[in-house]
């Protein structure tokens, strides 16, 4: 036992799924003890905000403190971050229809770009073949460069309440700073918003441990299920045999995914809770369980140790759980992390059909990818609505299934390579 | 010293086949046996000639298609596990593969536990169940002391095969089955082995069933020679009898096909 443990425990295959999932788990458990915002909660008004930092406006003008910060590439920052692409190569093409080689011209480079246009452009120039319209557009490329390069400050007026006249209150100059930390409020979104403008990240943490207790309940019940029937039948043998293993073979040639969405459907939407849907789940996926623990026991009930037991007078229920149990154990362990794993799956299969748990009180992570394909994530580009839950259900089930295989080249020998 | 007059176990008619149809296979065929107290008897046979199959018939670890097994004149009754263990109480037995024979998850001392409860010593003071376990160590050449919270896989094999000759120590079973217990072990082992068998049927009477295809053993060790072909006995009689001048043709082919060694060793000591 103590050997077998340790080979477990040196077995790489199973260590890394082993570490891998118990990151999630510990990421599931501590996250919201940290952060006490309701995974629904609505935070933004619109939908799928990209990932970022986000800095409220008002806070960041009243903040206690106002910093000069004298930085020469501040402006350039600042042009760099407003001028389009487009923009550029306008101004790129102008400057060579000029006649500035344009190997010159490095339209990454923003100042050099700059220089180059205020030393040349000259809005009355003509040059010949271009159109008016073109000539026009210059021109408004002209004055926004222009604008950027203003040095004003920008000000901030506020309405008499005698008057109702407008008056400047203060000026905020291009050099003035304010300290992140004295900005009263500041919201990180690592995974932005999603279509709903909830915050991803917070959403995917409570949609894993959601997803994560299905497959655990659905793996649970699938197992006892497949155990218990694969135990009776193989032990008992005879008729019981017959019987459960014809319900058994009905079960197997009936697809478990038709049966599902049956089951799901009939329910009703108002009905299914994910507690539900994972019993489910675990009632239609016993089958593979149940055949294997029976083919198990079958060849184990007339070895010599249970024969044994029988002799020393051990009841039926004691040679089960003594002489018959612990034999089959590491394999029923590897049978259930498969049907947890398979369990998150079918989950997320299920909801992305809409028919999973219903939608109002906790996310799952079919249900979040239900959502991004009703609102067109996929299409409208938005990646971090439905890429991060992609790649959980991936890590997880890639874990479970490593952590199987370790367990099999562990377990049975004859696989190791 | 077998006891001539008592009948310990009879078998009737016992009958046993596997399959159905085509694959139909019968193991045993009419077989009928009458033990006597005390008597040390061979079943002796080659691979597949259903001597297991008898053997676990007569355990009552599987239920014979036809037939009757009658025990100390009356016929035997298993119907409920009750009976069964009140049974197993006055017959056991030995396998042949003692690595296979132990549960690979039970401690040394929970096997010969096992024996002492059967024996209702449930209830006995923990000084004497160690002191119980302790003697039927000794009786098979054991220390408990060393054997204590070990598994049975850390023994090797001959040990493993002394540890079940323990454990028939503590049950005291009117009956042994003895099902090829020295065919796994080397030949050294093989006479301790042979010999502490003995010892114990000499000093508790028991009935000894001793399953075989070495017929050269068969007739070092038995007071009653069944030879078994295809599910039924083709001869029987006194050691002496059977082996020294064998009637049917398959007993002299079993007889030939005994090493020669063992011919020297065995045939003129007589």
């Amino acid at each position: 036992m103590k050997n077998t443990l340790r080979q477990v425990l040196h077995s790489g295959k199973f260590m890394v799924g082993f570490v891998i999932l118990l990151t999630i788990l510990l990421v599931v458990l501590v996250y919201p003890l940290i952060i006490k915002d309701s995974p629904l909660g609505i935070i933004g008004q619109g939908t799928f905000f990209p990932p970022g930092i986000y800095v409220s406006t008002y806070d960041s003008l009243n903040a206690p403190k106002q910093y000069t910060l004298l930085l020469t590439d501040a402006a350039a920052k600042r042009i760099a971050n407003k001028m389009s692409n487009d923009d550029r190569l306008a101004m790129k093409e102008w400057l060579v229809a000029d006649g500035v080689p344009a190997s010159e011209i490095d339209v990454t480079k923003t100042a050099s770009l700059l220089d180059l246009w205020e030393k040349n452009y000259d809005p009355k120039k003509n040059i010949p073949g271009m159109i008016f319209a073109k000539v026009r557009y210059y021109q408004r490329v002209n004055t926004s460069v222009q604008g950027l390069l203003s040095t004003e400050g920008a000000i901030i007026a506020s309405k008499n309440a005698q008057t109702g006249a407008l008056e400047q209150a203060s000026t905020i100059n291009q050099s003035d700073y304010v300290n992140l930390s004295q900005v009263a409020n500041v919201r990180v979104l690592p995974l932005g918003t999603d279509n709903f403008g909830r915050d991803v990240l917070t959403e995917l943490i409570r949609a894993t441990g959601v997803s994560l207790e299905i497959g655990l309940v659905a793996g649970i019940v699938a197992t006892l299920i497949g155990l218990s029937l694969g135990l009776l039948s193989g032990y008992v043998g005879g008729m019981v045999d017959d019987v459960i293993m014809f319900f058994t073979n009905l079960f197997t040639v009936i697809p478990s995914i038709v049966l599902l969405i049956l089951i799901s459907f009939s329910i009703g939407q108002d009905q299914r809770g994910a507690f539900t849907i994972a019993v489910v789940i675990g009632f239609t996926s016993w089958v593979w369980t149940a055949r294997a623990v029976r083919a198990q026991v079958v060849s184990l009930r007339n070895r010599d140790h249970v024969n044994l037991s029988k002799l020393s007078g051990h009841s039926i229920v004691h040679i089960i759980i003594y002489d018959i149990l612990p034999y089959i154990a590491s394999y029923v362990v590897m049978a259930l992390i498969l049907q947890i794993s398979s369990a998150i799956l079918i989950e997320a299969g299920l909801s992305i059909l809409g028919l999973g748990p219903r939608t109002t009180e906790v996310p799952t992570l079919g249900l979040m990818m239900n959502w991004a394909m009703i609102y067109q994530a996929e299409i409208l580009g938005k990646w971090w609505a439905y890429f991060p839950v992609l790649i959980v259900i991936a890590l997880i089930t890639f874990s479970m299934n490593l952590m199987n295989t370790g367990l099999d080249q562990v377990f049975n020998p004859a696989l190791r390579d | 010293m077998p006891d001539e007059k008592t009948i310990c176990m009879k078998a009737s008619g016992l009958t046993k086949v596997f399959g159905l149809g085509r694959q139909k296979t019968v193991a045993v065929d009419h077989v009928d046996l009458d033990l006597y107290q005390g008597e040390v008897v061979s079943i002796v046979g080659e691979s597949g000639s259903g001597k297991t199959t008898l053997a676990k018939m007569l355990l009552g670890l599987i239920s014979p298609t036809e037939g009757d097994v009658y025990f100390l004149g009356k016929k035997r009754d298993l119907s409920s596990q009750k009976k069964k263990q009140d049974y197993w109480k006055n017959i056991q037995a030995i396998f042949q593969d003692p690595f296979a024979s132990y549960n690979i998850f039970h401690k040394i001392d929970d096997v010969l536990l096992d024996c002492i409860y059967m024996r209702g010593g449930r209830k006995f003071p923990s000084e004497e169940k160690t002191g119980l376990m302790a003697k039927s160590c000794g009786f098979v050449n054991l220390k408990f002391e060393e054997l204590t919270n070990k598994y049975p896989f850390e023994l090797s094999g001959g040990q493993m095969q002394r540890l079940m000759i323990a454990r028939i120590f503590l049950l005291k079973p009117k009956i042994l089955l003895a099902d090829e217990p020295t065919s796994m072990i080397d030949a050294c082992s093989r006479a301790t082995i042979l010999e502490m068998l003995m010892r114990l049927r000499n000093e508790t009477g028991m009935t000894v069933i001793f399953i075989t295809h070495d017929i050269g053993l068969a007739y070092y060790v038995s007071d009653k020679v069944y030879i078994m072909e295809h599910g039924k006995f083709v001869e029987s009689g006194t050691a002496d009898e059977v082996i020294l001048h064998p009637k049917a043709a398959y007993t002299r082919r079993l007889i030939n096909d005994v090493p020669k060694i063992y011919e020297e060793w065995d045939l003129s000591t007589v």
